[in-house]
């Protein structure tokens, strides 16, 4: 490949960018908008490489609904765009439901692989793809990315690799089974006695995928399927067919709560030898096939080595509320490792950002954060005129706040020259800071599902928590809410 | 160590089966907060339940330190079981890793294992016995 003609050589940039997925193209996007000099290097050799192989058996889990009642080159539509990137121009907006044969309102994979190249292809969003990443440095006030191309310096790092690798739970045994991502076509399954380690997407996704053919199928992992936490979940959508079978006590399928002590490989197939959890027991049972579904991790390289934290047992980096690493500096994660910054989590509640509808609006707020942080962009805002119809119509309309609910919020903050928009931050980030008086809108879910429009006022260090009335449209507009608001905010005087 | 190992150590859990260790290390996430971020604030209801499983926190009330807590301790349980929201803050004291149980989970967690509740009890009795005012 001539070099000549691939963008990006080796070199001094002010951040480099790993990965060409949907999480590397949206921080290129908006680095770029940014004004910040920045590499996106990728080993694939074309956008979204994940959508090639992933999810095996199913279509996507989140939404994009072709019509709405609003216009799709309108932010508000976002909402009902689960799936697209998102861009400020109207020609670079809800580019995913233009590819839907709209046989569900839930994307194809390749459907969305086309939606996202078409992104890369029409923003111009140049990548230098064959080129990756082998080992990681400091240097001073840089980092040095030592790739099969050369060395790239930057002042910061955004990896967006993705949560892909193959990741095998600690049970004896389990490194003989499949994992997930080589699992075989279902047909393959026919006739056969399937045990599935894990009962999260891919557990549900796989099984559900091989239960016209399957002789019986075996789910289980120690947690207890929790039905009323999975009633709130966008995986109840395609993948609760095998739970409902066996909620209903249909026979050949199994969802076990059980801790695997072993897995024995055997001539014909494996044995099995679990104990219950949830309840006293034990099962020794023979099956054809075992299929690790224990999940996945993110490529992390070296990182581990030079200090990287991680949680989901080193599964994603430990991040800050703007996915900096809590351990190296500099370094900071976009895409579906962007959930190893939990937020607030009240009530237990978790964002968005495992997926693209969550984590594009992470990669928004990250690229101005590191624009900020390395002084290339000073910090903007724009002045608001009537402050109450502009926070309620966030609560109602803005998806950042409905998609990265509790974790991100639209601040508005006290200026010498009246009330002005600080945009979208995150939340535990206005909470904890102490630059002066202001308030932030958020959207929220209570203990039991329901929805909350949230305002939280920040004065003179102390914070103070307001939820406005719930509504089952979630309109918060009219007379009512105004009065509401305008309560909480005369404690905030301009 | 995985972390059904790390919990398994840990007083408030020493009555569980092995099995059951394993369900509740397999049911709650884990989080890592960065020295002096905020784990739980003053004014702020709907906190988690978080016992410590690596580093220390330090419970503040304006300037003041009113404790430090370490690895096995456990704090949010006040806020997480009456709804009350904390009157002081926990910061972290260093790199800080803990197991976040959310409330509605907490409660379930205590009715369905009462040697876990009757063990939280213990620790708390003996918390007031011997510790000032404090409550997260």
């Amino acid at each position: 490949m001539a070099d000549v003609a691939r963008p990006f050589p080796p070199g001094d940039y002010d951040v480099t960018v790993v990965g060409s997925g949907p999480g590397g193209l949206q921080t290129s996007y908006w680095l770029r908008r940014f004004g910040v000099r920045h590499a996106v290097l990728s080993r694939d050799d074309a956008p979204a490489g994940m959508f090639r192989r992933f999810p095996i058996f199913q279509r996507l889990i989140t939404w994009t609904k072709p019509d709405a009642p609003v216009a799709r080159t309108t932010r508000e539509y976002e909402w009902y765009d689960h799936n697209s990137l998102v861009a400020d121009e109207p020609e670079l907006k809800a580019l995913v439901p233009s590819f839907m044969d709209r046989a569900f309102d839930l994307p194809s994979r390749s459907e969305m692989e086309a939606g996202i190249a078409a992104f890369a292809e029409k923003a111009g969003l140049e990548v230098r793809y064959g080129c990756t990443w082998e080992s990681t440095r400091y240097d001073g006030d840089r980092i040095v990315l030592a790739t099969t191309d050369g060395e790239y310096r930057s002042r910061a790092i955004v990896f967006a690799l993705g949560v892909t690798e193959r990741w095998f739970a600690d049970v004896p045994g389990l490194e003989d089974a499949t994992h997930y991502v080589d699992a075989m076509e279902p047909e393959r399954y026919e006739d056969r006695t399937v045990f599935i380690v894990g009962k999260r997407n891919s557990g549900f996704e796989l099984a559900q995928g091989i239960l016209p053919w399957a002789r019986s199928i075996y789910l289980a992992s120690p947690r207890p399927v929790q039905t009323d936490a999975l009633a709130l979940s966008p995986l109840r959508v395609r993948y609760l067919h095998p739970y409902d079978e066996y909620a209903r006590g249909g026979p050949g399928t199994y969802v076990l709560d059980v801790a695997i002590e072993r897995i024995d490989r055997r001539a014909d197939g494996f044995r099995v030898v679990a104990n219950g959890t949830t309840w006293n027991g034990r099962l020794e049972l023979d099956v054809d096939d075992v299929i690790a579904a224990t999940g996945f991790q993110t490529p992390l390289g070296d990182l581990p080595r030079l200090g990287l934290v991680t949680v989901n047992d080193g599964r994603v980096p430990a991040l800050t509320p703007f996915w900096e690493s809590v351990s190296l500096p500099g370094v900071y994660f976009a895409g579906n490792a962007s959930q190893g910054a939990k937020g607030l989590a009240r009530r237990g509640a978790g964002a968005s950002s495992t997926a693209v509808n969550g984590f594009r609006y992470n990669a928004r707020v990250l690229a101005e954060h590191i624009a900020q942080t390395l002084k290339v962009r000073a910090p903007e805002t724009a002045p608001i005129a009537d402050v109450n119809s502009f926070l309620l119509h966030e609560l109602s309309n803005a998806p950042e706040l409905w998609v990265q609910k509790g974790y991100l919020c639209r601040v508005v903050a006290r200026s010498a020259s009246g009330v002005v928009d600080e945009g979208v931050l995150p939340l535990a980030h206005f909470l904890d800071s102490l630059d002066g008086d202001a308030a932030a809108a958020s959207v929220e879910v209570d203990q039991r599902g329901a929805i909350i429009p949230m305002v939280y006022l920040r004065r003179g260090g102390e914070i103070s928590e307001h939820p406005l009335a719930p509504h089952p449209l979630h309109e918060y507009v009219g007379d009512t809410y105004s009065r509401e608001l305008e309560q909480v905010l005369r404690h905030l005087p301009v | 160590m995985d972390v059904a190992e790390r919990l398994a150590q840990l007083a408030l859990f020493a009555d569980l089966s092995p099995m059951q260790v394993e369900a509740i290390a397999h049911s709650f996430e884990e989080n890592v907060f960065q020295e002096d971020e905020r784990v739980l604030r003053r004014g702020l209801s709907g906190g988690n339940f978080y016992v410590i499983l690596e580093g220390e926190a330090r419970v503040v009330a304006g300037d003041q330190v009113l404790r430090t807590l370490g690895r096995g301790d456990f704090f949010g349980e006040i806020g997480a079981l009456t709804g009350e929201t904390p009157s002081a803050d926990v910061v972290a004291e260093s790199l800080l890793r803990c197991l976040v149980i959310p409330p509605q989970e907490l409660e379930r967690l205590l009715l369905e294992r009462p040697q876990m509740m009757l063990r939280l009890l213990r620790m708390e009795a003996r918390r007031l016995q011997t510790a000032g005012e404090w409550q997260t």
